[in-house]
């Protein structure tokens, strides 16, 4: 069913989606005692053919978000939209027709493969799955995908464990291609390999993106990667997005204080670079997303928090000097030029100037 | 325009490549047979085991041979001048005569292909219902695995001997109930140890691609869980065979299992034990073809599960012999 | 802790419901059954038929039937009631009462025998791996797993009971011999010696394969490697820390094995003739005497589902970590 309000350039439409894990107890009868917030209340859009990165901390529900994009469990709340049609409430039998058009690539390349299968098998399971191949056919289009992804295609009997990270993660990207999706999230596809080896899946994706016109959704808690392959970037904290912007604003004129406290974490090749630049450190723990705070759920570890950030959550929104697509969640945005630096910096500046100063 | 792309490809690869075949990665069936090749032990069980099979199967041909029928009374020749029973060796009559004059290793041929039939037959039951309940229970999880599980343990935990006989005594014993009660009673322990590995197999990665690829429950199930199952099934399932072989004979030694006068190594044992010690040849054949049968089997189980999992050191492999280049 | 307890407790209450209705489906209200004619044994006539309908109310409705089969089973004096045995008319409480000090008798004393012989052998197989000692205790366990429990006993029986009483060495007593303990405690403990052996060898096999894997496993864990780096005697690592987190699953193993001897060693006690709840279950299945079988696998079933609690909460205690969950 295509919506009238939807422009033909955005492919994904999340609006107020929600996802909470129920926690249940109860010595015969289960009852529910309180939920996980992994995903509350998330709005964002992907346009057809760009690049959305998603950052954000270990715990902040980015991969539950990615999860939601694929309706791989269903939406506490929110209405997910997917090239015009609505995908909020189908079932899982209802939803099949539509998982040809978006398929994902998972962070495990050990986990995500069946080792009992052979590769042949594994990759043509989509096209088993949907009855689109068989046989000599299925064979060989299992070979050129291989060939595509850089695969030997001789390789196709055998299994996944003969195959290293790097080449078990392409394993994965041909699966995810055999359908000839027009999404593809790829949850941290390169977090579990070899700095050497991110590269080149990270240049065989990019590659793929030209080849083949796909969108993706791209997630990583590593910011250089995203900075690299994203056209846009969208920062969660605590089952919130609270910034999103095209990568080039976002990395220059951030405007939520968390997302200065992220790229300020961030490693920066330079030493002599990272010893003097202001590092924001934030104070406490992430809190628990059973329980989360009031209001902005960054102000029990903001800097610049004031009373009214406990009580009033603020809305994503652009900022006067931003453009158009640079939206945040505060009350306070950082200026251009403002220092966050906490004074917990100094103490870490002091301590490393000690371990330099320390006779090797 | 990608689709093309993927099918010009695709037709740049031969179909049917002769160097593809070359390079087939073992699968983990091969690689346990090419272990049990090596492996002593098992070679002498399996050795055992096809003789076993093979007196069972030649049974009809035993008796053509020796011109009496496993149960045939054979009053002119089957006892002495005095109506005693022959002992093992007398002619005609390699391994003796009972009671009422009936060759022993007839019936011992005869009682192989039940115990051999039940055995096989109550564990492919067992195994099948046992994986099926297994996979929904921790698959689908909830209510359906608190009932499926809390069944199972009952099952498993209680007196079996005592409810078959119950069983038995309520149906009256036959071939077909002695199979389906010993399933019954077997079917928890393969069925508990699928259900923890599904447990744990369904919370992988490899389980979320498949259902993000649009595969349904029964597909996950049987396609992409089951085999990595197969280890642990396959070594249950061997170890179960001899357990119900037992279970068999216990319970035609008790009168509840196979009806006489179709002989099986349980009632020929009763009915040694009703005449007395006596004729020690009523006890010793049966007993030995019961306990070589079942050492036999738990043999070859054990070798199976250090075959599947190299990482365990068997006491008794012996030292396998490097296979030639 | 409590709440764990409770819940086992309800959880075994349920089990015993099911059990007991399932009895009640299968004697009672089975399609096609009637029980007035099964409960009439071999010795029918019209007249004991009518009786028996009007004594045991057959032609009521089957649920108003089944109220008072349950009624009757309230764990209450003056309300508990299991019936009367139609073969000698004695309630069938008189008849458990008398067969029970067998069954435990039984059951201790192999119970000493099975965990010393079990653990024992399994420790020092787990001490030295592939030592010799460890060969024998897996020749031990792989015949003690092979060996229906009928073949032992029948054996010890034709070795040590027949072949030395005719060669006049009658050291073992002949079958059926039975000696309450409080008449003569010596006697008692020699007529039961040989069914103790037959139940605790069988028995051990199992504890000495659960022992030796258990402790195997434990003695790789890190603590221990830290006890040996901490310079602690191997004997104080193996016995202190290794044994005692090792003995865990033996705990839940042995609860379960002594409830099913305690509900009646059906074989042994055929074999050697011992008047306890197994052989009486036996005799009435014969005799089809309803009252008492199902007497008797309502005693057997409550002390499984009793034992099961028992281990529960004694596992609760000995691991901390079930306690949470």
């Amino acid at each position: 069913m295509p919506d009238p309000s939807e422009d033909g350039d955005v492919l994904v439409r999340a609006e107020g989606i929600v996802k909470h894990f129920p926690i249940k107890e109860g010595i015969f009868f289960k009852h529910q005692v309180g939920s996980v917030q992994a995903v509350d209340n998330v709005s964002f859009e992907v346009r057809r053919g760009e690049t959305l990165g998603l950052v954000g901390e270990t715990g902040c529900g980015k991969s539950t978000l990615a999860r939601c994009i694929m309706r791989l469990f269903p939406l506490t709340a929110g209405r997910l939209t997917f090239d015009g049609a609505d995908l909020s409430t189908l079932s899982r039998s209802q939803m099949r027709p539509y998982r040809r058009g978006m398929q994902m690539i998972f962070q495990d390349p050990y986990g995500s493969l069946n080792s009992r299968r052979r590769v042949g098998s594994i990759i043509g399971d989509p096209l088993a799955i949907h009855k689109l191949a068989s046989g000599v056919e299925r064979r060989k289009r299992v070979q050129g995908l291989m060939e595509v992804v850089g695969l030997n295609p001789e390789h196709y009997n055998r299994f996944p464990a003969e195959f290293s990270g790097g080449q078990r993660q392409r394993i994965g990207v041909a699966r995810a291609l055999a359908l000839h999706p027009k999404l593809i999230v790829a949850d941290e596809p390169v977090s579990a390999l070899d700095v050497s080896i991110q590269a080149q899946i990270i240049n065989l994706l990019e590659d793929l993106q030209g080849e083949f016109g796909l969108t993706y959704v791209f997630i990583a808690h590593d910011l250089a990667v995203v900075q690299h392959v994203s056209d846009r970037v969208a920062v969660m904290y605590l089952g919130k997005i609270v910034e999103v912007a095209d990568v080039k604003d976002l990395y220059a004129t951030p405007r939520h204080p968390y997302t200065n406290a992220l790229l300020s974490a961030s490693v920066v090749a330079d030493p002599d670079q990272a010893r003097t630049r202001d590092r924001i450190i934030l104070s406490g723990d992430v809190p628990s997303p059973i329980n989360p705070p009031s209001g902005c759920r960054f102000h029990t570890r903001c800097p610049k928090a004031q009373p009214i950030c406990s009580t009033e959550e603020p809305l994503l929104k652009r900022g006067a000097q931003d453009p158009s697509g640079h939206l945040a969640a505060c009350h306070f945005p950082v200026a251009d030029g403002e220092k966050l630096a906490s004074e917990k910096a100094t103490i870490l500046h002091t301590v490393e100037g000690f371990l330099a100063e320390a006779p090797t | 325009m990608s689709l093309s792309t993927v099918e010009a490809k695709a037709s740049e690869v031969p179909a049917e490549d002769p160097a593809v075949k070359g390079i087939q990665g073992r699968t983990p069936l091969q690689l346990v047979v090419a272990r049990l090749r090596t492996d002593r032990v098992a070679i002498i069980s399996i050795v055992v085991i096809v003789l076993i099979v093979a007196l069972a199967i030649g049974a009809p041909l035993i008796a053509a041979i020796t011109g009496h029928g496993p149960t045939d009374t054979n009053v002119d020749t089957g006892t002495d001048a005095n109506g005693q029973p022959l002992p093992p060796g007398s002619a005609g009559y390699l391994l003796g005569t009972d009671n009422l004059g009936r060759d022993i290793l007839v019936r011992i041929a005869f009682g192989a292909r039940v115990s051999l039939l039940v055995g096989v037959l109550a564990t492919a039951i067992a195994t099948i219902v046992g994986v099926v309940v297994g996979l929904f229970a921790g698959y689908y999880g909830g209510w359906l695995d608190s009932i499926l599980a809390r069944i199972m343990d009952v099952v498993l935990s209680f007196p079996y001997v005592l409810f078959a006989i119950v069983l038995v005594s309520v149906f009256g014993s036959s071939l077909e109930l002695t199979i389906l009660v010993i399933a019954f009673f077997s079917f928890a322990a393969i069925g508990r140890i699928v259900r923890g590995q599904a447990l744990s197999q369904r919370e992988k990665e490899y389980v979320e691609a498949a259902h993000s690829l649009g595969a349904g429950n029964l597909r996950i199930m049987f396609v992409d869980i089951l085999p990595n199952l197969v280890a642990p099934v396959i070594v249950l399932a061997t170890l179960l065979i001899p357990t119900a072989i037992i279970f068999e004979a216990t319970l035609s030694f008790l009168g509840l299992g196979i009806a006489l006068p179709t002989p099986s190594w349980g009632n020929m044992l009763s009915d040694a034990e009703g005449v007395g010690f006596q004729a020690w040849w009523f006890y010793i054949f049966p007993m030995m073809f019961l306990l070589l049968t079942t050492l036999a089997f738990n043999l070859l189980g054990d070798a199976v599960r250090d075959a599947l999992d190299p990482r365990t050191e068997r006491i008794f492999a012996g030292r396998r012999k490097k296979k030639p280049a | 802790m409590t709440r764990f307890l409770i819940r086992r407790i309800v959880l075994g209450i349920v089990t015993l419901w099911v059990i007991i209705t399932l009895v009640f489906i299968l004697y009672y209200a089975r399609p096609g059954v009637d029980p007035a004619r099964e409960l009439a044994g071999r010795a029918v006539t019209p007249q004991l038929l009518a009786n028996l309908n009007k004594e045991y109310g057959f032609n009521l409705p089957v649920i108003v039937q089944y109220w008072n089969y349950l009624k009757r089973l309230v764990p209450w004096p003056g309300v508990f009631n299991l019936g009367i045995s139609n073969n000698n008319r004695l309630p069938v409480t008189t008849i458990i009462a008398q067969a029970v000090p067998i069954d435990i008798s039984l059951a201790v004393g192999s119970a000493v025998i099975w965990m010393i012989l079990g653990i024992s052998v399994g420790v020092l197989a787990a001490r030295r791996p592939r030592s010799l000692w460890d060969r024998g205790a897996t020749v031990f366990v792989l015949t003690g797993v092979s060996m229906p429990t009928f073949i032992l006993g029948l054996l010890l029986l034709y070795v040590l009971y027949y072949l030395l009483t005719i060669h006049g060495i009658a050291i073992f007593p002949k079958p059926g011999s039975w000696t309450p303990f409080t008449q003569n405690p010596l006697e008692w403990a020699h007529d039961l010696i040989l069914p103790w052996i037959t139940l605790a060898l069988i028995t051990a096999a199992t504890y000495s394969r659960l022992t030796r894997s258990s402790l195997l496993e434990t003695l790789g864990e890190d603590y221990i490697r830290t006890a040996r780096a901490k310079g602690l005697s191997e004997r104080r690592v193996v016995y202190r820390h290794a044994l005692r987190s090792s003995l865990t699953p033996i705990v839940t193993q042995f609860g379960i094995d002594l409830a099913t001897v305690l509900g009646g060693a059906i074989i042994t006690e055929s074999i050697f003739g011992l008047p306890g709840l197994g052989l009486a279950v036996v005799q009435a299945i014969q005799v089809q005497n309803l009252p008492v079988v199902i007497g008797i696998v309502l005693v057997a079933s409550f002390f499984v589902v009793a034992a099961n609690i028992v281990v529960d909460a004694l596992y609760a205690v000995l691991d901390p970590r079930v306690r949470v969950s």
